[in-house]
Parts: C-alpha cells; sequence; structure tokens
C-alpha cells in the first residue's frame, strides 16, 4: 500500500503538504500538528516583536537628544515598561522554543508529533490568553514598573499591576506546557537509531531550555500570584509600608528570571551549532562538551540568581557566593564559543545569510559573555550595576545572542517551513545593516554605562547627550535591517522560488528525510539513524548520492524532484513487509 | 566638575575609584585580548576554508583532547583570579573604616536629605571633607519606594530600602563638584532625583559645617517655607520657574483661579493653600491626579505657615 | 523498540487505525510509548506543583525565621485536632485512589468505581472541615492582609503582636492555594469515576486513572508538610 501512496502522490499535481492540507481557518485554530502550532506562534510573536520594537523606538526617539521630547516623563516610563516584559515574558522566553522548537523539534528526532499535541495547542491558547491580559492591563490603566515590578514600587500601582502580573501568571503555564512536552518527546519519541549521542545539537538546547522552563517558571507564577495578592489584600509580604520585605521579592523574581536568560538563549546556542556544522559542513568540534555544558549551565543557572542583588542590601556573604557561581557558569559558555570556531578548522565553509548570522552571533555573544564577566566582578559590580552597561550587556546576551540565532534559524529552517527560498542577496544586506546597527547602538550603551549613565532616565545630563545621538542613530539603522528583512520574508511568501528538499545540503532528518514542505505527518516512512547528526562524510544522501547535484547546497535543485519523497535516506525496517 | 575621565570612565575622585579602576581595565584589556583572538579565529578559519565548490566534500576531523581541556582550564585560572581579586575590592568597598565621618541621608520620591552631626542638613546638596573616610547611613522615607545611591566618580553605590538601614562608605581625594544619581527606578521624577556632591579641603568643611547648623527659630517665616520647601521635597514636584512638573508650578500660583476636575473653581487663597498642604486630594486641579501627593499633616504649625508665607512669595 | 507495534513505516491514514487499539494516538508506535510518555509528563508537572509551593514554604521560612515568637503565638490559635483530623481524612482518600488503580487493574469496574467515589467523599470532607476551621477564624476577625482585625478572646491580645498577619496571610495563602487543588482533584476524580463507570477503561488501558492517582497524592504529600509547620511547630 506504501506504492500504491506513493503512486498516488505522483500522479497528483500538487502532493499532500501540512500546508494544503486542512486549510480553513477552524481546522488551523484546532490543530494538533506541531508544525502548524509552530506558525502560530511564529506570527503572534512576530506582531509582540514589531509592538515592543516600535516602543523601544520610541524610547531611543526620546532620548536622542536632551533637549528633544516626544512624551511625558510617565509616558516614557510606561514605554519601557511595556517594551520590557513584552519582550522577555511575550517574545524571547517563547520565541526560539515556541516556533523553531514547535517546528523542528520532532523531524529533528523523526517523531510524528510532540508527545502531547492537545497540550501543545492548549499552550498556544494560553499565550495568546496571556497576551489579552496583557492588552487589558495597557486598557484599564497605567503600568509603568518596569519589567522587575520591584516592590513596594509596584505594589503602590494601580490595577493595571494585577492584570499584567495575572498575564505573566498565564502566559507562565505556556511555557511550562512547551518545556513539559519537548521532555517527554526528546525522551520517549525519537526514532529508531536516534541515541543520545546522535541528537542534533538544537535538540540537546531544547531539552536543556525545557528544564530550566519546567523548574524556574511555577517561581514566577507564585511570585506573580503573591504579588497580586499583596495588591488586593495587603497580604504584607513583600511591601515594607505593611511589615514586608523588598528583598524577599528580589530573590523570589530573580531565582526564575536570571534562568529565565538561559531560557532565552539555551535554544540559541542549539540553533548556533545548527548553523555552523551544516554551513562549515563539518562534524560539530566537541558536540559532547557543547550537549552537556547547555544542561551544566541549566542546571547553574538556578545558583546565581543573586548577582542581580550586589548592591540591594543582601549579606556581603551570599554576594561572594554568587559571583563565584556566576564565573563559574561563563566557562561552559566560553567553551561553547570556542567549539564553534573549531569546527570550521578543515571545513567548508559557505557564507550563506544563516551563516552571516551565526558569525554575527559569535562576535556579539562573546562581547555580551565578556562583558558578562565584567558585571559579575563585585567591585566592578558596584559601580556598573543598574547602569547603561547592564542595559548593554544584556542586549548584547538577549539580541545579540538569542534573536540574532532566532533570525539565523528563521532563515534556515525557512525554505522547510514555507517551501520558498528568500533573496539571498536582499538576506545578506540585512543580516549586515542588523549587525552594523546593533553595534552601534548598543555598543555606545556600554560606553554610556560605564560612563555613569543610570537606566531608565526620562532625562539626562548633557556629558551624555553624544552617546545617546550616536546610539538612536545605531537603533535606526538595525531597525531598517529588522524591517528589510519582514519585507523580503512577505514577499518571498508569494514570489519567492520554490525550496528544494534540502537547500543547505544539511545531515539532519528535517532536511535528509522530509519532503521540501512536510506531509502532515511528518515523514513517508519511520526514519533509521545510522550516523550522527553532523556525519557529513557517511552523508552520500545530502550530495544527492552520484554527485548528480541535485541537492549539493546551492539553493537550487529540479523542480521534479522538490516534492518526492526522498529515497536515498535510510528507512526503518518495514514491519508489514517481512510479516 | 573637569573633564579627566578617560574613554570607559569618569573622573575618579575617592580612594576606592583608583582600585575599581584597575580592576576594571584588567578585565577589560583581558576581555579584549580574548575578543579579538576569538574574532581574528573566525575571521581567518570562515576565510581560509570557504567553500570553494558545492560539492566540497571536507574530512572528518578528530577532536582534540588537549586542546579542549587547555581552553577549559585557561579561562577558569584566569576567571578565579578575576574573582578573588573583585572579592577584596568588595570586601574593602564594604568595610567602613571605625573613624569613619557620619552622615544620615534620607531618600524621598524624587530626591536627597541628609544630616550632619553637627545638626547641619541639606536637600540635594551633599557636602563632603576631602581625605576623610566619610560613611553614609541611608534610608527610604517610610512608606516610600527603593531608590539608589549612585556617585559615580566615587565608583560606589547602594539600594536605598524603607524601614531599614543600609550605608556606603567612601573618601574623596579631591575637592570639586561631583554628581549624585538615583539608579534604582523610583517613578516619574527618577531621572530628576539628581544631586550635587560638594568635595571641600578639610578645613573648609569644618568651617562649613559649622555655619550650616540652622537655628529654625531665627528664620523668618519666609525663610523657613523655604528650608521646609527642601527639607520636605517639594521641589520634585513643584517649580519655582512656572515649569510644569508632577504638580502644578508655585510660581504665580496665590490668588489666582484654581480649576478644577469636577469644573468647580476657587480662588487660591492662604486657606487654600492650607489645604491643599494637608489634605491634599481634597482638591485636585485639572489635568493632575489624586492621590500622587502624600500629605504633609505631619508639619507643626509654624511650618505650614512658613510655607504657605513661601508660596505666597513665589509672584 | 518493541515487535508488537503498529506498522509505524506507513504513512496511508486509512490503514494505520485499523490496527490501533481505540486509545492510541496516531503519533505513537505502541501503547507502551503512550503510557510512558503520559507518565513522564504527569511527573514533570508534579515537579512543578512542588516548585510553587516550595517559594511559599520559603517565604514561610523565611518570616518565621525572623519572627519566631509572633508565629508560635498565632500558630497556637489554629485548632491542631481538626488539623490532624483532616491529614486522616486525606490520608485514607490517598489509600482509595491507590485502592481504585488497583481494582482496574483486575478489570474490576465496580469497585473502581466504588474506591473512587470514596475518595471524592473524603475529599468533600476535607474541605467541609477546612470551611469550618476558616469561618472559626473569620469569625474573631482573622482575615489575610489589611482586613486582619483580631476581636473576642484569645485572639485579641494578636492584634499586640507584630508579623501576626504575616503568619495568617502565608497561612491562608497556603491551604487556599491547596485548597483549590482539592477542588480540581474532586473534579478530575469524579470524571474517572463516570468514565470507569462508562468502561472506558480496562486492565489494558488505565493511564487517566493512574494520572489523578498520582495527582491526588502529590495534594496529600503538600498537605503532610503543610500540617506540622503551620498547626504543630
Amino acid at each position: 500500500m506504501e506504492a500504491a501512496a506513493h503512486a498516488a502522490s505522483q500522479t497528483d499535481a500538487e502532493p499532500r503538504t501540512y500546508l494544503n492540507h486542512e486549510t480553513s481557518l477552524w481546522e488551523w485554530l484546532t490543530t494538533k500538528d506541531h508544525k502548524k502550532i509552530g506558525i502560530m506562534y511564529l506570527i503572534s510573536l512576530a506582531v509582540v516583536f514589531l509592538v515592543a520594537g516600535l516602543l523601544a523606538m520610541a524610547v531611543r526617539l526620546e532620548l536622542m537628544s536632551p533637549d528633544f521630547s516626544i512624551m511625558s516623563a510617565s509616558q516614557y516610563n510606561q514605554t519601557f515598561t511595556m517594551h520590557g516584559i513584552m519582550m522577555v515574558f511575550l517574545f524571547i522566553v517563547p520565541s526560539i522554543p515556541a516556533i523553531l522548537g514547535n517546528f523542528v523539534l520532532p523531524l529533528q528526532i523523526g517523531a510524528k508529533d510532540v508527545a502531547f499535541p492537545r497540550l501543545n495547542l492548549a499552550s498556544w491558547y494560553v499565550y495568546i490568553a496571556g497576551g489579552a491580559l496583557t492588552v487589558t492591563a495597557l486598557l484599564v490603566g497605567e503600568l509603568s514598573t518596569g519589567w522587575t515590578f520591584y516592590t513596594p514600587y509596584s505594589s503602590q500601582q494601580g490595577t493595571a499591576v494585577i492584570f499584567m502580573t495575572g498575564a505573566i501568571f498565564v502566559s507562565g503555564f505556556a511555557s511550562i506546557f512547551t518545556g513539559l512536552n519537548f521532555i517527554v518527546t526528546i525522551h520517549k519519541m525519537r526514532a529508531p537509531g536516534m541515541t543520545w549521542n546522535r541528537l542534533p545539537l538544537f535538540v540537546w538546547g531544547l531539552y536543556a531550555t525545557s528544564i530550566v522552563q519546567v523548574l524556574a517558571t511555577p517561581v514566577v507564577g507564585i511570585t506573580m500570584l503573591l504579588l497580586i495578592l499583596e495588591q488586593t489584600l495587603q497580604i504584607g509580604i513583600f511591601d515594607p509600608a505593611l511589615g514586608g520585605d523588598p528583598i524577599l521579592f528580589q530573590h523570589f523574581f530573580w531565582f526564575y528570571s536570571h534562568p529565565a536568560v538561559y531560557i532565552m538563549i539555551l535554544p540559541a546556542f542549539g540553533i548556533l551549532s545548527e548553523l555552523i556544522a551544516t554551513f562549515s559542513r563539518q562534524r560539530i568540534f566537541g558536540y559532547r562538551a557543547i550537549a552537556l555544558s547547555s544542561v551544566a549551565i541549566a542546571m547553574l543557572g538556578f545558583l546565581v540568581w543573586g548577582h542581580h542583588m550586589f548592591v540591594s542590601g543582601q549579606s556581603a556573604i551570599s554576594s561572594i557566593v554568587f559571583s563565584l557561581i556566576t564565573y563559574l557558569i561563563g566557562i561552559p559558555s566560553g567553551i561553547k564559543i570556542f567549539n564553534w570556531i573549531a569546527t570550521m578548522y578543515k571545513g567548508s565553509v559557505w557564507l550563506q545569510t544563516p551563516m552571516l548570522y551565526a558569525l554575527s552571533f559569535l562576535f556579539l555573544f562573546t562581547i555580551g559573555g565578556l562583558t558578562g564577566i565584567m558585571v559579575g566582578v563585585l567591585g566592578v559590580d558596584v559601580h556598573l550595576h543598574d547602569t547603561y552597561f547592564v542595559v548593554g550587556h544584556f542586549h548584547y546576551v538577549m539580541m545579540g545572542g538569542s534573536v540574532i540565532a532566532l533570525l539565523g534559524g528563521m532563515h534556515y529552517w525557512w525554505p522547510k517551513i514555507t517551501g520558498r527560498m528568500y533573496n539571498e542577496t536582499l538576506g545578506k544586506i540585512a543580516a549586515g545593516l542588523v549587525f552594523v546597527g546593533f553595534n552601534v547602538t548598543f555598543f555606545t550603551q556600554l560606553v554610556l554605562g560605564s560612563q555613569g549613565m543610570p537606566r531608565r532616565y526620562y532625562e539626562y545630563v548633557d556629558r551624555f547627550a553624544e552617546l545617546h545621538m550616536i546610539s538612536t542613530i545605531g537603533s535606526f539603522i538595525l531597525a531598517s535591517g529588522l524591517f528589510l528583512v519582514l519585507g523580503y520574508a512577505l514577499h518571498s511568501l508569494f514570489y519567492g522560488k520554490k525550496a528544494p528538499q534540502n537547500p543547505w545540503a544539511a545531515a539532519t532528518l528535517e532536511w535528509t528525510n522530509v519532503a521540501a514542505i512536510p506531509d502532515p505527518h511528518n515523514f513517508t516512512s519511520t526514519p533509521l539513524v545510522t550516523r550522527g547528526p553532523y556525519d557529513f562524510h557517511k552523508a552520500d544522501e545530502v550530495f544527492g548520492g552520484s554527485g548528480d547535484g541535485q541537492a549539493r547546497g546551492d539553493g537550487a535543485g529540479s523542480d521534479a524532484s522538490r516534492l518526492a519523497p526522498p529515497e536515498a535516506a535510510p528507512s526503518a525496517p518495514k514491519e508489514d513487509a517481512s510479516a | 566638575m573637569n573633564d579627566s575621565g578617560t574613554f570607559w570612565l569618569p573622573e575618579a575622585a575617592s580612594t576606592v575609584a583608583a582600585e575599581v579602576d584597575g580592576l576594571f581595565y584588567f578585565v577589560y584589556w583581558a576581555s579584549a585580548i580574548i575578543f579579538v583572538g576569538v574574532v581574528a579565529a573566525m575571521i581567518y578559519l570562515a576565510y581560509k576554508y570557504r567553500r570553494r565548490d558545492p560539492n566540497d566534500r571536507p574530512e572528518p576531523v578528530e577532536e582534540s583532547r588537549l586542546l579542549e581541556i587547555s581552553w577549559i582550564v585557561v579561562p577558569t585560572i584566569l576567571v578565579l583570579l578575576v574573582f578573588t581579586w573583585g572579592f577584596q575590592t568588595f570586601v574593602t568597598l564594604q568595610t567602613a573604616p571605625p573613624n569613619a565621618y557620619q552622615i544620615q541621608g534620607q531618600a524621598y520620591s524624587y530626591g536627597w536629605n541628609f544630616e550632619y552631626p553637627e545638626g547641619a542638613q541639606t536637600t540635594d546638596e551633599l557636602y563632603l571633607p576631602a581625605d576623610r573616610p566619610v560613611q553614609v547611613r541611608l534610608s527610604s522615607r517610610e512608606g516610600d519606594v527603593l531608590h539608589s545611591f549612585y556617585l559615580p566618580q566615587f565608583r560606589v553605590k547602594q539600594d536605598v530600602l524603607p524601614n531599614r538601614y543600609t550605608s556606603v562608605w567612601f573618601e574623596a581625594t579631591e575637592p570639586g563638584t561631583y554628581e549624585l544619581f538615583c539608579t534604582e527606578y523610583c517613578g516619574v521624577g527618577h531621572s530628576q532625583m539628581l544631586g550635587e556632591v560638594n568635595v571641600l579641603p578639610a578645613d573648609e568643611f569644618d568651617e562649613w559645617v559649622a555655619e550650616a547648623g540652622i537655628n529654625e527659630d531665627e528664620l523668618s517665616l519666609v525663610e523657613l517655607g523655604e528650608l521646609q520647601y527642601q527639607r520636605n521635597g517639594c521641589q520634585g514636584c513643584h517649580s519655582l520657574d512656572g515649569s510644569a512638573m508632577a504638580g502644578p508650578t508655585f510660581q504665580g500660583l496665590y490668588a489666582s483661579e484654581r480649576a478644577f476636575a469636577d469644573a468647580s473653581s476657587v480662588e487660591a487663597d492662604e486657606n487654600y493653600l492650607r489645604e491643599s498642604i494637608i489634605e491634599p486630594d481634597a482638591k485636585v486641579v485639572e489635568g493632575y491626579g489624586s492621590g500622587i501627593m502624600p500629605s504633609f499633616a505631619h508639619l507643626s504649625e509654624r511650618d505650614v505657615t512658613a510655607l504657605v508665607e513661601f508660596i505666597k512669595e513665589q509672584q | 523498540m518493541s515487535t508488537e507495534t503498529a506498522p509505524a513505516t506507513t504513512e496511508s491514514v486509512e490503514t494505520e487505525h485499523d490496527h490501533h487499539p481505540p486509545h492510541l494516538q496516531h503519533h505513537f508506535v505502541s501503547s507502551e510509548q503512550q503510557f510512558d510518555s503520559a507518565k513522564l509528563g504527569m511527573w514533570l508537572f508534579l515537579i512543578t506543583e512542588i516548585l510553587l509551593f516550595s517559594a511559599l514554604f520559603v517565604a514561610y521560612a523565611v518570616y518565621r525565621n525572623w519572627n519566631p515568637m509572633a508565629f508560635a503565638e498565632a500558630s497556637s490559635t489554629l485548632d491542631w485536632v481538626l488539623g490532624s483530623v483532616n491529614t486522616i481524612v486525606l490520608l485514607t482518600s490517598s489509600l482509595t485512589v491507590a485502592l481504585s488503580i488497583h481494582f482496574i487493574q483486575k478489570n474490576d469496574k465496580q469497585k473502581t468505581v466504588i474506591s473512587l467515589l470514596s475518595t471524592l467523599v473524603l475529599a468533600g470532607g476535607f474541605l467541609v472541615i477546612k470551611y469550618f476551621e476558616y469561618m472559626a477564624k473569620f469569625e474573631h476577625g482573622i482575615y489575610p492582609g489589611e482586613a486582619f482585625a483580631p476581636t473576642g478572646s484569645g485572639y485579641e491580645y494578636l492584634a499586640a503582636i507584630p508579623y501576626v498577619p504575616q503568619f495568617f496571610s502565608i497561612y491562608f495563602v497556603m491551604t487556599g492555594i491547596h485548597g483549590v487543588h482539592v477542588v480540581i482533584g474532586m473534579g478530575l476524580i469524579g470524571w474517572m469515576a463516570w468514565r470507569a463507570h462508562r468502561g472506558d477503561f480496562s486492565d489494558e488501558w488505565y493511564t487517566p486513572v493512574e494520572l489523578t492517582g498520582l495527582y491526588w497524592h502529590i495534594v496529600d504529600i503538600i498537605w503532610i508538610f503543610l500540617f506540622p509547620l503551620l498547626y504543630l511547630v
């Protein structure tokens, strides 16, 4: 009967793909297909990113010069608060796992879906409910707490805080659902032969991320709940006016929010490994070190939250311990950087757009990591804490790391997701604009901060004026790059060249064993994995077997072959055949 | 303030600043070397092994155990070195000499009050003796929010909490004027919560502090009003020059017609001013929010009268 | 991979479902895989539950450490007899839920339903006792947070002790959230009883009952920690 299915797919003009199968709006909204849920997340998150990004532009515009103003102090405070909350809780935390993790993870491990497809869909609805609560918060009043919600300031604010903390509580469940789903999927749903040592590193990254999501998110949930009770019932846990302790809030908050940084960066590490390996056509250097250091980071990440509080009034001893552990966590991150660079050695480096983003990441994340060491130094952090240096540092990590990796990953998997190629030239131009704009914006902020410019300032003294102007100019370059990406992405949806099955000549299952646009059930036959994810020397199918050039990694490929089920890839022994 | 800072750091004006800067630049240069190395290796490898043919099929590279161990061990030694150094500086920052001169600091939204042992009080201005260790004991006003006391030229910072004391110490080295910033976000006036640090030579400071111990009873009502205006932080929200802040300006306030949110209006006489100080939300001028200004009912009768007289003077 | 699986290698949907037991979802290869996945997922969920409460335990520990006297005084006003009775009630309900799994493994539908229903009754009993405990406190003005205004003999003196309100805030928040978990558990158990009655389960497949049982055990275990900390220590 398999042969019959093949015959059917060859006679049909347009074979069944997940995009032309069950296409009504209702079918999309009730889909249990991980790929469609990934796309639903993509659209929702793109909207959040756009709004939060425009808020950032408003902040930069306001700060352009000391004399120039487009809004009042109160509006400014609300603007940066919403920028922070939306970017952290509603965009970066879910971004890579929810979009690319959802789409790619089952494909990479050879599964038909995640372990709990209904829970997966529920997570999207919970996320949307969180978004709805956010909008409610904006409608009921002013929200100007900053994304950190420090008490007692936040407990003295109006009802908007209740809705916003409610939104974070609710969207936290989306995060837990995703994490839980991925852990079970990775443990239980791997294809035959897909041992732990053959897992693509993106899967390892997601696995480490999921552990953090599952373990850390409940704590922020209960913290937000306590904050709500503090506001409604005045229970006096965090507000000193009621006998509570504001430092306890900071401990609770950072117990989640520091590991949250690893929720944001670990999947980015995963993407990096995929990009570097594929575009260097070389086995990843130190596979085991990269995989295990992700898990090590996830674990150590729970023990460093106090480094946000060196000047808060916590005891000196705890500061010292937190500082020491902070350094230990820097080392596994460093190891990864060295391993990625070593992967290019004796490889065949192909500078396509995704690889440009990967190299950008190495550049930017190294700065992010080294400035992290700087703010982790106890004596120096006292000077740098709560200045623009910290702002610059976490943008280098969050945006220069996470978002750049997401962009690289989106370009890399775009052909698989949409079945279309984007415009390579425009892609390279946009990657350049983003890289230059990013550095102009945020490197100046590092200097501003070490010069003493405090964060969250509506006005500033004149000696900072020049650098603020440069930073604002940089933000416009950055924004133009991002809008260019949006432009050619939309264009490619309709007019892009149709993508071949494996345009990058990658060796992981989603490229080798899945049609150009995946089937609703992913694989036409369960794959049997016989080699590591980056063993290009064993991956004959990547090179089109005899080298006929059809998938040799030049973005080309004959149109006739693009939707045909892959033949060269090994499949699991067929039981009905043997029976 | 003279402009003797470097590209990265502002001028250094305390004893601990030199130590912090030394550490900063050590980490900075170590980081710069690592960064340049990483980027150079990246560019070199990306160029040297660039793809020459779509069918390139490089041989797999065997991992080098030695290389991997070395890039684990070397950074570990480096960060432990930096940690130890940073830890020592931190201990210096945390441990005030026992003979330090004590100043009480109180933060409020949005300003700073300082009280000296000799009885002098200042607002948004901190006077310090040069070459003498000083400890500032900080707290935030009852019911107020978190603030943070930051002297960039001194490289010290400390969060300020309500209902609790924290403290910070330093020793100024150069007479001059320096900046005081609030670095813990505290609301609409956060970026206006600035102060000025005046470091005086030790003998000048002693002179100043002896003179500045003011006897309130000898002040005229208007002078006392001005003092109360500063002490209670009125200037955080009410300007004297007509500029709009969180509250209405005091300029030309007296005897003007006040329009309220409920469309009523009244002439601002002495009783109106008094009521607005003691019960701010009784009448709220249109365009301003209620619940923002706290009540100042705790002020003495003479202080309130003095404030009213002071406001009357602002024409 | 097990060998008695449904055909995993074919993708033609119509035939695929012929081989599947009705409860097996299409993306799993075998019942065993599906069961293992569900169980692992449930354990992970239970870990998040424990972490949710752990933050509250930390808050309790911190405040108790700072104000041991206030916490001792406030704690002494809680009725440890009712607390003990409730502990026994919950422990018994854990036993009955375990029995329901035992009976479904033996394919004894009737006894399964009976054990589930008795669990439901015991959980209801727990809530009724908790209701009387809350009411006894509310009568004397013991509310969480700002409304805290103790009246009546045996309580009035609490007003003079600082940080007693914190104890009751934590008490009400912890027992309240625990109570919400009990209510959710009752809903799940009731649903399981109905499905068991309808004949959804057999010794071949009883995953939902098992998972509900796990959930109920964790609700029970959390109470085992709450009871001594709040009532006894």
